[in-house]
């Protein structure tokens, strides 16, 4: 929409041309308000905790550091590595629920399913999206822990497991519906082909298909892994919540998202505690940045290639 | 690359078989699903009454209803809608008629909606902490909690209303230009009527993600348990989701009952936004008059 405008020939300048011209303007003023407010989530984060960030925070002690003990009368010490394996655990077994299921389900529905099915599991899965983090975390906590704590006769049922199979159904329609929109995005021209040179409907989609659509479903599945990251209800009320460096998926963990759930609550406005707790948020921040930057990038490069 | 062969046995052998697999991997996804909502209403269902929406928590939550934390939940919902709907339509407004599609700065808008719902809700609630609480001095109130909602699910509206803009045929726009309406007369009196129940779609999207978020109205304005309602947005209130979280995990001795009866009074209410949202799509796709 980006042609000249007839009126702005300026053979009438009425008062409907100054309305026109307000109306730019402030349509322009809100359209740059995501980017405002990016950047305000960045500079108001960083400056609540600039104080500890700046001067007191030792940078190798904070990123490699297991010990977080920020209340310890005598030697508080803010190490976040527990907390980064604690995500990290929880996020890789997530995805190692969801990526395979996903992109099964995303290959049945984009290549397998026709007409009202497609729509019905489309719907499904859109449904799926929309069931709250905390009810998440409250299925965790009532209807997963008795059950592992049964099943794989464990004395606590808030661990890795429970977590990472919650953040896994939680992250499995991301998945799937970016990966199916990666699949449509292959052109029918492409299966044509494939199909006229005598290949049938599996060969086509996993010599065809599949390698055109691979930056698609790369991307799909990096989002899975920045809502994993992200995630804060659900992880704060399956885990566990107990700082350790994992080495079972039936140890509880905490996640870097969860601590500060957990514990903002208890500081007082501008002690170091506090401002620890607002350095993790802009580690946070940076990181699903990236992740989010990445994918975006992967997705406009395979739309170019 | 491949042998052309006529269609034989084993070949349609192996496409099935991928078939049935992926159509398992599927099921096992959508089944967990159902078998939680299952499960929610087998749990909580006997306890989710009239009685339960409309009467107080008693006996240190252990006992009695929602009303306080369900009003909270409308309360925080309609005011974050007033901040997020003019301000994502008008932004997809100024990405849809306005921008370049190919200019530098649509683009940096466009990365930076994307990150905007990339942002994990925690950071958007310490963003709500020290923003609107603590430098513009809101204080801990609804109001503070409503503008940390609107801010976290601005992209909802921004995207659901670009598409429905989108939507709306070039020719309609030109026949009105042709006509010698400005571009704001073209904008409000055929885009947008034309436009109006994909955004509304949106909007109930909108809804349906603000009433089930948590993290971010945690530190800004919704606490555990209040005696009272609120009376206005400057006042602290309780929230549904909170709710459920504050009585599965804080208070101890609750029935097992009342925090299936909260979720799942949260997942019906989630569930039958989305279905709206549905409807709206699908009565839209039909009434399409070109």
């Amino acid at each position: 929409m980006a042609q000249p405008h007839p009126t702005q020939s300026g053979d009438h300048l009425d008062g409907q041309w100054y309305v026109d011209k307000l109306f730019h303007g402030l349509m322009f003023l809100c359209g740059i308000s995501a980017v405002l407010f990016v950047l305000g989530i960045f500079l108001f984060v960083f400056a609540e905790g600039a104080g500890f960030i700046l001067k007191s925070l030792d940078w190798r002690q904070f990123l490699l550091s297991p010990r977080w003990m920020p209340t310890s009368s005598y030697n508080p010490t803010y190490g976040i590595l527990a907390l980064i394996a604690g995500t990290a655990s929880i996020t890789f077994l997530a995805m190692v629920v969801a990526v395979p299921f996903s992109l099964g389900a995303a290959i049945y529905i984009a290549e397998f399913a026709k007409g009202r099915t497609r729509e019905v599991l489309k719907i499904l899965i859109e449904l799926l999206a929309a069931i709250p983090s905390v009810v998440w975390g409250f299925i965790g906590l009532a209807i997963m822990n008795p059950w592992i704590i049964q099943t794989f006769d464990e004395p606590i049922g808030l661990n890795i497991l429970n977590c990472g199979i919650i953040l896994g159904l939680m992250a499995a329609p991301i998945i799937t519906s970016i990966a199916e929109d990666a699949l449509k995005a292959v052109p029918d021209t492409y299966r044509e082909a494939a199909e006229a040179l005598g290949a049938n409907r599996w060969q086509t989609i996993a010599q065809v298909v599949l390698p055109a659509a691979k930056n698609g479903l790369l991307a799909a599945v990096l989002l899975g892994v920045g809502r994993g990251f992200g995630e804060t209800m659900a992880v704060l009320m399956a885990s566990g919540h107990s700082i350790n460096m994992p080495e079972s998926i039936f140890d509880s963990v905490r996640a870097l998202t969860a601590t500060i759930a957990a514990e903002l609550g208890e500081t007082a406005v501008g002690s170091d505690h506090y401002q620890a707790l607002f350095a993790i948020g802009i580690f946070l921040f940076t990181i699903t940045f990236f992740i989010n930057m990445t994918a975006d990038w992967i997705i406009r490069g395979s739309k170019r290639g | 690359m491949f042998s052309a062969q006529p269609v034989n046995q084993h070949n349609r052998q192996v496409e099935w078989l991928f078939r049935l697999l992926f159509g398992i991997m599927l099921t096992l996804l959508i089944i967990p699903v159902l078998l939680i909502i299952a499960t929610l209403f087998h749990r909580g269902g006997s306890t989710l009454s009239l009685e339960f929406l409309f009467t107080f928590p008693s006996d240190g939550m252990t006992a009695g209803g929602v009303f306080p934390a369900l009003l909270g939940t409308i309360w925080l919902v309609v005011v974050s809608l007033l901040a997020s709907v003019p301000l994502g339509v008008a932004a997809a407004i100024y990405l849809s008629e306005y921008a370049r599609q190919e200019h530098w700065l649509t683009r940096i808008i466009n990365l930076a909606t994307i990150n905007l719902a990339g942002v994990p809700s925690i950071v958007h609630a310490l963003f709500g902490l020290g923003a609107f609480v603590l430098f513009f001095r809101i204080g801990t109130s609804i109001l503070a909690a409503s503008l940390t909602l609107a801010v976290m699910t601005l992209p909802v509206v921004i995207v659901a209303s670009w598409e429905s803009l989108q939507a709306v045929p070039r020719s309609f726009r030109e026949a009105c230009w042709n006509m010698g309406a400005t571009r704001w007369q073209t904008i409000r009196q055929v885009v947008l009527p034309n436009a109006l129940t994909g955004i509304l779609t949106g909007i109930i999207l909108q809804v349906s993600r603000a009433a089930g978020e948590t993290a971010p109205i945690m530190f800004t304005g919704a606490v555990f348990f209040l005696p009272f309602l609120p009376g206005s947005p400057f006042d602290q209130t309780m929230a549904l989701a909170l709710h459920l979280y504050t009585i599965s995990t804080q208070v101890p001795d609750v029935p097992e009952s009342l925090p299936f009866a909260v979720a799942l009074l949260l997942v019906c209410i989630v569930l039958l936004m989305n279905a709206t949202a549905i409807w709206f799509r699908m009565y839209l796709r039909g009434k399409k008059k070109w």
